[in-house]
């Protein structure tokens, strides 16, 4: 171990792409994209140095409407992602057999192999006027004519759902893994009601889980680009589709820059106002 | 006096494995009562039952003449104190201790006296806000015991709660939790693996073996006359011999070793003698003594419990002997030939 050669030429070897990796496709990138969201094109046709793309995302309603609806949307399908995933990952590790477990965890991986294009298009075949669910509720009479599911908000966060609730489910199965029986035992014995184990020991134990749970998904969720687009319909537009339109449509790609920084800068306040309201640190987050 | 605490011909069945067979017994109110068995006998299931958390197959549990059939854990009169303590690591020392009295939506202020008593009783007032991650082993063990014992149970349950405390810290907590006991009077019921733990805190302990009571006796009783074989094998240290069938008033080993032994009934199979009712260097005249010639083959020395290994002169038998360290017997080496006595009281046979 004294060889410090040796120690050299390894280490070197282990940093080496490590650092490749992250300038020339993170760092690079960024910094290109982060100079360009300043620059802006004056009557002369020259590129000049200003804050016009950023102030033009405050001046014009659209745009800010538009992050304004699409954060509180990753808001809600985050919350509704924990509803759902809860259950789930309280009953794959404190109910069920771990060999069943096991099973249930890969049939929730499955949507993740074959990509999100694939799961969205499933989900327009369910959804869809003469889809699976509206030949259904018809056939037991339900409803007389098909309900619009798809194209609308219900339709695309129905598809968010569906795609990130895997990563509220992995962590908080992770946290309740850890936890030990003898803890709801305990809280059972000195007098708990269920509702009160739930709430004062379950949930604040898997507390770090559930947090980082959140942060994933709201992040995959607000810079979805896919789901919005192929499930919403026409009024539930998303930031994401605002910064594609100005990279693809308009050829804008300064003020498309700009939006992206705007979109990063936005989405981690909310966290970080999110992680402070809630009185977690980003540091015991997933430990 | 009543018992506070009384199971009636009480089994727990999984399967075809019997976990606790016709148990049957009562706890005096104010004791300290212990359940003693190796790992695996069913003495944690029982506990659970009497706690809750587990089903009887048969029989009832009755807790101060009451029947617990169908009473959830949290509405039984008995707390417990896990083996692992099951503190709630999100939570500082006051939260843990105030969390029972908060279901019981007691006053604040009332809550909060409870807790600082407790707290001061167990020796840790000056560690409310510290977080129960932060303690000690020891520390932790009285944050459990007082989260417990706030809630003034007719019984306290301890379920092996010294198993992992280093020795030293054991010893200490052992006396601790006797002193605690005596002091605030709730009845313990505690179970241990740990027959020193058993022995020394215990007004009365029952031994356990495979889902059964062998015995239920005071501490000195079930040293000092056991009442099975697995008992005399269980409690304390022995020499346990095979017997070959009888011939009047002697006993001989399997391997060949005779004693007297007159006062016996039925043909007993089994011989135990302790190593501490071994007199070593005998006089000739005290009654009921008989005496023997051993060769010391090697010293096993462990401090107070030092003990010689020796084989008898007479017959093929290994015998060990307690030695103890007062000076007395420094002389003795390995190789050396030693007189031996024992008492023919000493002598237990089933």
């Amino acid at each position: 171990m004294k060889n410090r050669t040796g120690f050299n030429v390894t280490f070197y070897l282990l940093i080496v792409p490590v650092l490749i990796w992250l300038i020339t496709l993170i760092v690079i990138p960024h910094a290109e994209l982060f100079l360009s969201s300043f620059l802006v094109e004056d009557d002369l046709g020259d590129m000049i140095f200003s804050f016009g793309n950023y102030i033009q995302f405050f001046n014009q309603k659209i745009y800010w409407l538009t992050f304004v609806k699409t954060a509180s949307y990753a808001i809600g399908v985050t919350i509704l992602a924990f509803v759902i995933a809860f259950p789930i990952a309280f009953y794959l590790t404190k109910v069920t057999s771990k060999k069943n477990a096991r099973f249930l965890i890969l049939l929730l991986l499955i949507p993740l192999w074959v990509g999100e294009l694939v799961t969205v298009y499933g989900w327009m075949i369910l959804l869809g006027d003469n889809g699976i669910i509206n030949h259904f509720l018809m056939f037991i009479g339900i409803i007389n004519e098909p309900v619009n599911m798809l194209y609308t908000d219900f339709s695309m966060v129905v598809g968010l759902l569906y795609m990130s609730m895997i990563f509220m489910v992995i962590p908080v199965m992770s946290a309740l893994e850890s936890m030990d029986d003898s803890l709801i035992e305990a809280a059972c014995d000195l007098g708990a009601s269920k509702w009160a184990i739930f709430t004062k020991i379950i949930i604040p134990y898997s507390m770090p889980g559930i947090t980082s749970g959140a942060i994933i998904v709201f992040m995959l969720v607000i810079g979805d680009y896919l789901a919005p687009n192929l499930l919403g319909g026409k009024s539930s537009l998303w930031f994401t589709e605002q910064i594609y339109n100005k990279f693809l449509s308009t050829f804008n790609w300064n003020e498309g820059a700009a939006f992206g920084f705007l979109l990063l800068m936005l989405s981690s306040g909310i966290i970080w106002i999110a992680l402070k309201l809630s009185g977690q640190k980003l540091e015991k987050v997933g430990s | 006096m009543d018992n506070i605490l009384e199971m009636k011909n009480l089994s727990k069945h999984f399967g075809d494995f019997t976990a606790v067979k016709n148990v049957d017994f009562g706890v005096e109110e104010g004791g300290f009562f212990s359940i003693l068995g190796s790992s695996g006998c069913g003495k944690t299931t029982l506990l659970r039952i009497i706690a809750g958390f587990q089903q009887e197959s048969e029989g009832d549990v009755f807790i101060r003449g009451q029947s617990m059939k169908g009473i959830p854990p949290e509405k039984r009169p008995v707390n417990i104190v896990f083996q692992n303590l099951a503190l709630f690591p999100m939570m500082n020392v006051r939260e843990n201790v105030a969390f029972g009295l908060k279901r019981q939506k007691l006053k604040k202020a009332d809550i909060d006296s409870k807790v600082n008593e407790m707290l001061e009783r167990v020796g840790l007032n000056g560690y409310l806000n510290k977080k129960v991650t932060d303690l000690s082993g020891g520390q932790r063990q009285r944050v459990a015991i007082a989260r417990s014992l706030v809630m003034n149970p007719s019984i306290l349950l301890l379920d092996e709660p010294l198993g992992a405390l280093d020795r030293k810290l054991r010893e200490h907590m052992k006396v601790e939790l006797k002193l605690l006991q005596k002091e605030i009077g709730t009845t313990f019921v505690y179970i241990t693996h740990d027959q020193s733990e058993a022995l020394v805190m215990s007004d009365k302990v029952a031994v356990m073996h495979a889902g059964q009571f062998e015995q239920i006796d005071t501490p000195r009783n079930l040293y000092k006359n056991p009442k099975t074989s697995f008992v005399a094998g269980f409690v304390g240290d022995a020499n346990r011999f095979e017997l070959q069938p009888k011939e009047g008033d002697s006993i001989i080993t399997k391997g060949g070793w005779k004693l007297q032994k007159s006062d016996l009934n039925g043909t007993p199979e089994v011989l135990y003698i302790r190593p501490e009712a071994l007199i070593l260097n005998p006089s000739d005249r005290t009654e009921g003594v008989d005496h023997f010639e051993v060769t010391v083959k090697t010293i096993l020395f462990d401090g107070s419990s030092t003990k010689l290994s020796t084989s008898v002169a007479e017959g093929d038998e290994e015998l060990l002997i307690s030695l103890p360290q007062n000076s007395q017997f420094d002389n003795i080496i390995e190789g050396r030939k030693l007189k031996v006595g024992v008492h023919r009281d000493d002598l237990k046979c089933f």
